[in-house]
Protein backbone atom coordinates (compact mmCIF):
# COMPACT_ATOMS: atom_id res chain seq x y z
CA UNK A 1 0.00 0.00 0.00
CA UNK A 2 1.03 3.57 -0.57
CA UNK A 3 -0.26 6.99 0.35
CA UNK A 4 -1.62 9.23 -2.38
CA UNK A 5 -3.57 12.40 -3.04
CA UNK A 6 -6.53 12.32 -5.42
CA UNK A 7 -5.81 15.03 -7.98
CA UNK A 8 -8.42 14.34 -10.62
CA UNK A 9 -10.96 12.11 -12.18
CA UNK A 10 -10.70 10.00 -15.32
CA UNK A 11 -13.80 9.46 -17.41
CA UNK A 12 -13.92 6.59 -19.92
CA UNK A 13 -17.01 5.74 -21.92
CA UNK A 14 -15.45 2.97 -23.96
CA UNK A 15 -13.91 0.48 -21.55
CA UNK A 16 -13.82 -3.17 -20.60
CA UNK A 17 -17.02 -4.54 -19.06
CA UNK A 18 -15.15 -5.34 -15.85
CA UNK A 19 -14.61 -1.60 -15.28
CA UNK A 20 -18.31 -0.81 -15.66
CA UNK A 21 -19.58 1.32 -12.78
CA UNK A 22 -16.14 1.95 -11.30
CA UNK A 23 -14.90 5.44 -10.55
CA UNK A 24 -11.44 6.04 -11.98
CA UNK A 25 -9.36 8.61 -10.13
CA UNK A 26 -5.99 10.17 -10.81
CA UNK A 27 -3.73 9.63 -7.80
CA UNK A 28 -0.46 11.39 -7.02
CA UNK A 29 1.61 9.18 -4.69
CA UNK A 30 2.90 11.08 -1.65
CA UNK A 31 5.10 10.22 1.31
CA UNK A 32 4.08 10.41 4.97
CA UNK A 33 4.84 14.14 5.05
CA UNK A 34 2.61 14.88 2.06
CA UNK A 35 5.44 15.39 -0.45
CA UNK A 36 5.04 13.99 -3.96
CA UNK A 37 6.68 10.59 -4.41
CA UNK A 38 6.76 9.53 -8.05
CA UNK A 39 4.42 9.99 -10.98
CA UNK A 40 0.63 10.08 -10.93
CA UNK A 41 -1.36 6.97 -11.77
CA UNK A 42 -4.96 5.95 -12.37
CA UNK A 43 -6.69 3.85 -9.74
CA UNK A 44 -10.28 2.70 -9.36
CA UNK A 45 -12.06 3.63 -6.16
CA UNK A 46 -13.51 1.35 -3.49
CA UNK A 47 -13.72 3.90 -0.67
CA UNK A 48 -15.88 6.73 -2.02
CA UNK A 49 -12.88 9.00 -2.36
CA UNK A 50 -12.98 12.34 -4.13
CA UNK A 51 -10.71 15.04 -5.41
CA UNK A 52 -8.33 16.39 -2.75
CA UNK A 53 -8.64 13.36 -0.47
CA UNK A 54 -5.56 11.78 1.03
CA UNK A 55 -5.99 8.05 0.36
CA UNK A 56 -4.11 4.79 0.51
CA UNK A 57 -4.05 2.54 -2.49
CA UNK A 58 -2.97 -0.98 -3.31
CA UNK A 59 -1.01 -1.81 -6.46
CA UNK A 60 -0.48 -5.11 -8.24
CA UNK A 61 -2.76 -8.11 -8.36
CA UNK A 62 -4.27 -7.37 -4.97
CA UNK A 63 -5.83 -4.26 -6.54
CA UNK A 64 -7.72 -6.37 -9.07
CA UNK A 65 -9.13 -8.43 -6.20
CA UNK A 66 -10.88 -5.32 -4.88
CA UNK A 67 -12.90 -4.95 -8.07
CA UNK A 68 -16.56 -5.64 -7.19
CA UNK A 69 -17.14 -6.93 -10.75
CA UNK A 70 -14.96 -9.97 -10.15
CA UNK A 71 -11.32 -10.80 -9.59
CA UNK A 72 -10.34 -11.54 -13.22
CA UNK A 73 -9.67 -8.04 -14.50
CA UNK A 74 -6.66 -5.98 -15.56
CA UNK A 75 -6.78 -3.31 -12.81
CA UNK A 76 -3.39 -2.66 -11.22
CA UNK A 77 -4.24 0.04 -8.69
CA UNK A 78 -7.18 0.44 -6.33
CA UNK A 79 -7.98 3.06 -3.73
CA UNK A 80 -8.57 1.08 -0.54
CA UNK A 81 -9.23 3.75 2.06
CA UNK A 82 -9.44 7.44 2.87
CA UNK A 83 -6.83 8.69 5.32
CA UNK A 84 -8.09 10.82 8.20
CA UNK A 85 -4.62 11.50 9.59
CA UNK A 86 -1.02 10.34 9.48
CA UNK A 87 0.49 10.73 12.94
CA UNK A 88 3.98 10.47 14.32
CA UNK A 89 5.96 11.52 11.26
CA UNK A 90 6.89 15.04 12.27
CA UNK A 91 5.43 17.33 9.64
CA UNK A 92 2.68 14.88 8.76
CA UNK A 93 0.21 14.68 5.93
CA UNK A 94 -3.43 15.18 6.76
CA UNK A 95 -6.66 14.33 5.04
CA UNK A 96 -8.58 17.06 3.27
CA UNK A 97 -11.79 18.31 4.79
CA UNK A 98 -14.53 16.88 2.66
CA UNK A 99 -17.53 18.92 1.72
CA UNK B 1 11.03 -9.93 3.57
CA UNK B 2 12.67 -6.58 4.07
CA UNK B 3 13.95 -4.55 6.96
CA UNK B 4 12.06 -1.32 7.63
CA UNK B 5 11.56 1.32 10.27
CA UNK B 6 8.05 2.28 11.42
CA UNK B 7 7.72 6.04 10.91
CA UNK B 8 4.02 6.88 11.30
CA UNK B 9 0.49 5.70 12.03
CA UNK B 10 -2.31 5.94 9.49
CA UNK B 11 -5.81 6.70 10.75
CA UNK B 12 -8.60 5.78 8.37
CA UNK B 13 -12.34 5.44 8.91
CA UNK B 14 -13.61 4.90 5.37
CA UNK B 15 -11.83 1.85 3.96
CA UNK B 16 -12.24 -1.48 2.23
CA UNK B 17 -13.88 -4.12 4.48
CA UNK B 18 -10.75 -6.30 4.34
CA UNK B 19 -8.89 -3.59 6.29
CA UNK B 20 -11.47 -3.14 9.04
CA UNK B 21 -9.86 -3.57 12.46
CA UNK B 22 -6.34 -3.61 11.03
CA UNK B 23 -3.66 -1.24 12.26
CA UNK B 24 -1.92 0.44 9.33
CA UNK B 25 1.60 1.85 9.70
CA UNK B 26 3.94 3.76 7.41
CA UNK B 27 7.25 1.91 7.11
CA UNK B 28 10.49 3.18 5.60
CA UNK B 29 12.67 0.41 4.15
CA UNK B 30 16.21 0.51 5.52
CA UNK B 31 19.49 -1.22 4.66
CA UNK B 32 21.17 -3.52 7.21
CA UNK B 33 22.92 -0.49 8.73
CA UNK B 34 19.58 1.15 9.40
CA UNK B 35 19.95 3.81 6.70
CA UNK B 36 16.74 4.66 4.75
CA UNK B 37 16.56 3.05 1.31
CA UNK B 38 13.87 3.84 -1.26
CA UNK B 39 10.33 5.08 -0.75
CA UNK B 40 8.13 4.49 2.28
CA UNK B 41 5.06 2.27 2.05
CA UNK B 42 2.07 1.24 4.14
CA UNK B 43 1.78 -2.09 5.91
CA UNK B 44 -0.82 -3.85 8.01
CA UNK B 45 0.55 -4.67 11.45
CA UNK B 46 0.51 -8.27 12.64
CA UNK B 47 2.85 -7.99 15.62
CA UNK B 48 1.86 -4.88 17.62
CA UNK B 49 4.69 -2.78 16.25
CA UNK B 50 4.98 0.93 16.98
CA UNK B 51 6.71 4.06 15.75
CA UNK B 52 10.50 3.74 15.84
CA UNK B 53 10.54 -0.06 15.74
CA UNK B 54 12.77 -1.88 13.26
CA UNK B 55 10.50 -4.45 11.66
CA UNK B 56 10.30 -7.25 9.11
CA UNK B 57 7.91 -6.49 6.27
CA UNK B 58 6.48 -8.85 3.66
CA UNK B 59 5.31 -7.32 0.37
CA UNK B 60 3.48 -10.28 -1.15
CA UNK B 61 -0.21 -11.03 -0.90
CA UNK B 62 -0.13 -14.65 0.26
CA UNK B 63 2.45 -13.87 2.93
CA UNK B 64 0.55 -10.82 4.14
CA UNK B 65 -2.66 -12.79 4.50
CA UNK B 66 -0.82 -15.44 6.48
CA UNK B 67 0.45 -12.72 8.82
CA UNK B 68 -3.00 -11.42 9.62
CA UNK B 69 -4.50 -14.94 9.62
CA UNK B 70 -7.29 -14.18 7.17
CA UNK B 71 -7.05 -15.99 3.83
CA UNK B 72 -10.11 -14.19 2.52
CA UNK B 73 -8.56 -10.72 2.78
CA UNK B 74 -7.38 -10.88 -0.82
CA UNK B 75 -6.74 -7.17 -1.27
CA UNK B 76 -4.05 -7.04 1.42
CA UNK B 77 -0.48 -7.26 0.12
CA UNK B 78 1.91 -5.74 2.66
CA UNK B 79 2.23 -6.69 6.33
CA UNK B 80 4.60 -6.43 9.27
CA UNK B 81 5.50 -9.92 10.46
CA UNK B 82 8.20 -9.29 13.07
CA UNK B 83 9.93 -6.78 15.31
CA UNK B 84 13.71 -6.93 14.89
CA UNK B 85 15.75 -6.93 18.09
CA UNK B 86 19.04 -6.46 16.30
CA UNK B 87 20.93 -7.20 13.10
CA UNK B 88 24.39 -8.74 13.38
CA UNK B 89 26.74 -8.22 10.45
CA UNK B 90 30.08 -9.91 9.87
CA UNK B 91 32.03 -6.69 10.31
CA UNK B 92 30.27 -5.66 13.50
CA UNK B 93 27.93 -3.13 11.90
CA UNK B 94 24.17 -3.58 11.88
CA UNK B 95 20.99 -1.76 12.73
CA UNK B 96 20.17 -1.61 16.44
Amino acid sequence: MKLGRVIGRVVCTQKMDCFEGLKLLLVQPVDETGKDAGGALVAFDTARAGEGDLVFFEAGKEAAQANPNGWFNPADAAIIGIVDAVTGAGNTASGAHRT
Amino acid sequence: MMLARVVANVVSTEKHPHYKGQKILVVQPVDPDGKPRGKSLLAVDGVQAGIGDLVLVVDEGGSARAVIGDESAVTIRTAICGIVDRVDLEDGRGAP
